[in-house]
């Protein structure tokens, strides 16, 4: 009962941007994905949420396969994908972003159960509600992304870089909200960063990637005190 | 008086344009691409109105026969058609006149496919009420009872679109395929689908544009492309982004029309409007509602 | 490059002997087929130019060619000129009204320029019925007289139009051809692949497209004159959407970009109706089916060819690269 991926290779057009890469997260893990500009950990979690095709390779969640499936049926099986950058829908209110991650669903109760939820872990957003998305800020789009996403009931969540562009106050509460949460709800996590410190301090397995390969994987404590990738691919 | 009903004429004819440039600003939105064989969808829904009507005698019937069959052609062309066509041609120097060309040859298609089973003869359409200018007193204004039906039926099917938007979660589905596609999928909005539902909606907008239009002039298988022409217009007036925009658009086309017709001369309407087009193009792209990029509900 | 050129003028010219030897073997259908090739290569030449070299959509040649036509039919009755003069008549005024379009033009992204100049193509004929000196509905009278008696007597009429068009024809292929491997080609080209430093490399991307508006439009004015003396007559239901439509197809079967494939799109606009005739004799030969299959071919060839080769035929690549 695990996320397994093995040989995984992407291409975008010639470049590689996945090369055989091979790892697995365990349920209820949360592994961080770490690697500079360019190594392909945009791709790979792209590739986990339907948008990116593989060429060869294969994952599974849960025994059964993920590739070559549409996205909207992966968030149906609980994969939800937090992309980088522009996250929300900014012509539409912060209440409708919010309400896309429980339009699918039938349970239409948990919907609202899991707004509240949302909202009492996120206030900030319970203030805006009907202001349009395009008005909040860093910080703020990215509780509204988390906070769609947990209103879909995830099992394996997907975060790519949410610390991206936000001050370090705000990445600390990010991440230790992140953390508080997984444990609550029992989510399995891929998060990708390249603020390998606070990624690691929260992650269970640290996973580092250079040009699409597999460096290394392990405890997310050892790596942290593994002085050769500080020097090469932690940055700290 | 004279200026009133000139007013009157202006937003019954508006109100038409109004809702072929909706259809065309739904199918914009949605899949970037400006959609002239909205005309050609329009064209066949509005014969397929007219079998009704000639089988019938009854024009409230045709209306809603039309309206789906509008919303079942829009659908089909964009399974058949634009889906294939977004798969086959992504880049390259053609993907961005392939679209234009596509629903080009569409029009073509369609407008003489209808022409091999209905022949190009002028047909009546007859409307369901009176096309003679209501009566004050001694004088009789050219806003006709008919005309009365249009702006109703067009700020009903408006009103219904504006809910189904605004109040709905299909029309939140929509608006986020629209505005977000890639985002709306990973929030598990079964793109491809309310795209098509989408262009739906706008086939069932032209095909209303259709019937309600025709009466007015008569039915032959060229005989909205002016329409079309205008609905563009419209919709440009309006950002090609708003479904707002493009009622108001189509509007304020329609009544300025109505006074150069009535002030100016005849001749001038379609000039007018293409100088109008030319204008909004060069002096404010983004339509008069204007928000920069201006992507409004 | 001059050897190439002199290479390219000697095809001309055996071209030309070719199909002038041509015309006098073949029946009188053929020979007015071939003036109507001749209108559908230079019609198809003006948007290779606009579109498969700077870059800009027009669907509403048909328009232009209307003015052409409407242009030499007025120069030629009001003032009594000869046939050239009233075609160069035709080729000034429209590029006059083409660079007034394209200045706007030039301002329009894709779309908007797709509709813009359909707007044209759907009102601008239908404007003529509306001023009598235009003569309406009915139309002007285009008479170029009978073929000079130097030419025999057994030479038609419609020889004689062959023989105007295909000779325009040539003449402006061969001068379209060369501004395509002019300075101004290389600067479409530049400016269509790669805008932003076509730009920096000093290329004044507007005034460029104008330009390149306003030739096209001089090319599709004179295709409207020589289609209005083939016919002895202009009217706007000469110049109905679907001659636009029909010109974008050949272009497009010829790959866009390239003239030489102008040809083999012409050829098929041509055969067309030919086809359809054959089709709708073998459907029952209704009226409503014979005057609606053409449209409806050419229609379905240009959604086949856009789906099936969207960046055109590979044989155009052969060609091009040998004019390069
Ligand atoms: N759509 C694309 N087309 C072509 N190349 C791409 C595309 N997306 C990514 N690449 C290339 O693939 C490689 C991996 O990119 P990717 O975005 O996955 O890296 P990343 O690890 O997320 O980088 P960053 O930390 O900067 O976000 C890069 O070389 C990139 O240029
Ligand atoms: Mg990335």
């Amino acid at each position: 009962m695990s996320l397994i991926i093995e040989n995984l290779t992407v291409r975008h057009g010639a470049i590689t941007a996945i090369d055989s890469l091979s790892f697995r997260v365990n349920e209820r893990e949360l592994a961080a994905v770490i690697g500079a500009n360019g190594a392909g950990k945009t791709t790979l979690l792209r590739t986990l949420s339907g948008l990116n095709e593989p060429i060869g390779g294969s994952v599974t969640w849960h025994g059964e396969s993920i590739l070559h499936t549409k996205p909207e049926d992966l968030v149906r099986r609980g994969i939800l994908h937090v992309s980088d950058g522009k996250t929300v829908i900014p012509e539409l209110s912060v209440k409708e972003n919010l309400a896309l991650g429980g339009l699918w669903r039938k349970d239409k109760k948990d919907v609202v159960v899991a707004t509240d939820e949302v909202i009492d872990l996120f206030p900030r957003l319970g203030e805006r509600l009907t202001q349009s998305a395009d008005t909040l800020s860093g910080g703020e789009r990215q509780m509204l992304a988390i906070g769609r996403a947990l209103i879909s009931r995830p099992k394996l969540l997907l975060l790519d870089e949410p610390s991206l562009g936000l001050a370090p106050l705000i990445i600390d509460q990010i991440f230790q909200t992140l953390d508080s949460l997984r444990h609550k709800l029992g989510l399995t996590v891929v998060l990708v960063e390249q603020n390998a410190m606070s990624a690691l301090g929260i992650a269970d397995t640290g996973i580092i990637i250079n040009l699409g390969k597999l460096v290394t994987v392990g405890k997310s404590n050892d790596l942290k005190s593994d002085p050769n990738l500080r020097a090469a691919y932690l940055g700290y | 008086m004279r200026l009133f009903s000139t007013l009157l004429i202006g937003l019954s004819s508006g109100a038409i344009y109004s809702l072929m440039a909706l259809a065309l600003v739904l199918v914009w939105r949605s899949t970037r691409v400006v959609n002239f064989a909205q005309a050609g969808q329009a064209i066949a829904s509005t014969y397929i109105g007219y079998l009704v009507i000639s089988r019938t005698d009854n024009y409230w019937l045709a209306l809603p026969v039309a309206l789906v069959a509008g919303a079942l052609i829009g659908a089909l062309v964009d399974v058949a058609l634009i889906r294939t066509l977004n798969k086959r041609v992504k880049s390259g120097p053609a993907a961005e006149m392939a679209p234009v060309i596509v629903t080009l040859g569409l029009l073509g298609l369609i407008r003489s496919t209808v022409g091999m089973i209905w022949g190009g003869d002028l047909k009546a359409y007859k409307a369901p009420v009176t096309n003679h200018g209501f009566t004050f007193g001694t004088t009789t204004i050219p806003f006709s009872p008919y005309n009365l039906l249009i702006v109703i039926t067009a700020v009903i099917v408006m009103a219904v679109f504006s809910i189904i938007f605004q109040k709905t979660n299909l029309g939140l589905s929509l608006r986020a395929a629209a505005f977000q596609p890639e985002i709306a999928r990973l929030a598990g909005v079964r793109v491809d689908l309310v795209r098509t539902i989408g262009w739906a909606f706008a086939g069932g907008a032209g095909a209303v544009a259709g019937v309600l239009v025709t009466p007015s002039n008569s039915l032959s298988p060229n005989s909205l492309d002016l329409l079309l022409v205008l609905g563009f217009v419209g919709a440009v007036i309006g950002g090609l982004e708003s479904l707002l925009g493009a009622a108001i658009g189509g509007v304020v086309l329609g009544i300025g029309l109505a006074f150069i017709l009535e002030y100016v001369s005849t001749s001038l309407a379609f000039p007018s409007a293409f100088i109008v087009l030319i204008l909004v193009l060069l002096i404010k792209p983004s339509g008069i509602l204007g928000k920069k990029g201006g992507r409004g509900a | 490059m001059h050897k190439s050129r002199s290479i390219r003028l000697l095809v001309f010219i055996v071209i030309a002997l070719a199909a002038f030897f041509l015309s006098n073997v073949v029946d009188e259908l053929r020979v007015f087929q071939g003036a109507s090739l001749s209108v559908y290569i230079v019609a198809i030449a003006s948007i290779v130019l606009l579109t498969g070299y700077s870059g800009q959509i027009s669907l509403g040649h048909g328009a232009l060619m209307a003015i052409g036509g409407y242009s030499a039919v007025l120069a030629h009755n009001h003032w009594k000129v000869s046939i050239p003069i009233s075609f160069a008549i035709a080729i000034v005024s429209t590029a006059f009204f083409g660079s007034i379009l394209g200045w706007a033009a030039a301002r329009l992204k894709g779309p908007y320029l797709a509709g813009t100049t359909l707007a044209l193509a759907v009102g601008l004929p239908s404007l003529a019925n509306q001023f009598s000196v235009l003569g309406g509905e009915q139309g002007l009278a285009f008479d170029v007289g009978a073929p000079p008696k130097s030419l025999g007597s057994d030479f038609t009429q419609y020889k004689w139009y062959f023989w105007i068009c295909a000779l325009a024809a040539l003449i402006i292929v061969w001068i379209t051809q060369n501004i395509l491997t002019s300075r101004y080609g290389r600067q479409w080209r530049a400016m269509r692949s790669a805008p932003i430093s076509a730009s920096l490399s000093g290329i004044h991307i507007g005034r460029s497209k104008v330009l390149a508006f306003t030739i096209s439009s001089g090319i599709a004015g004179l295709a409207g004159a020589m289609l209005v003396m083939t016919l002895n007559l202009v009217t706007p239901s000469a110049f109905p959407l679907s001659l636009s439509f029909a010109i974008v197809t050949g272009a497009v079967l010829a790959g866009v970009t390239n003239l030489g494939g102008g040809v083999i799109g012409a050829l098929v606009l041509v055969a067309i109706p030919d086809i359809a005739d054959l089709l709708a004799g073998k459907m029952g030969g209704a009226e409503k089916i014979s005057a609606n299959l053409p449209g409806f071919i050419t229609s379905l060839i240009l959604i086949v060819t856009v789906l099936l080769l969207p960046n055109g035929p590979k044989l155009s690549k052969l060609v091009s690269h040998k004019t390069k």
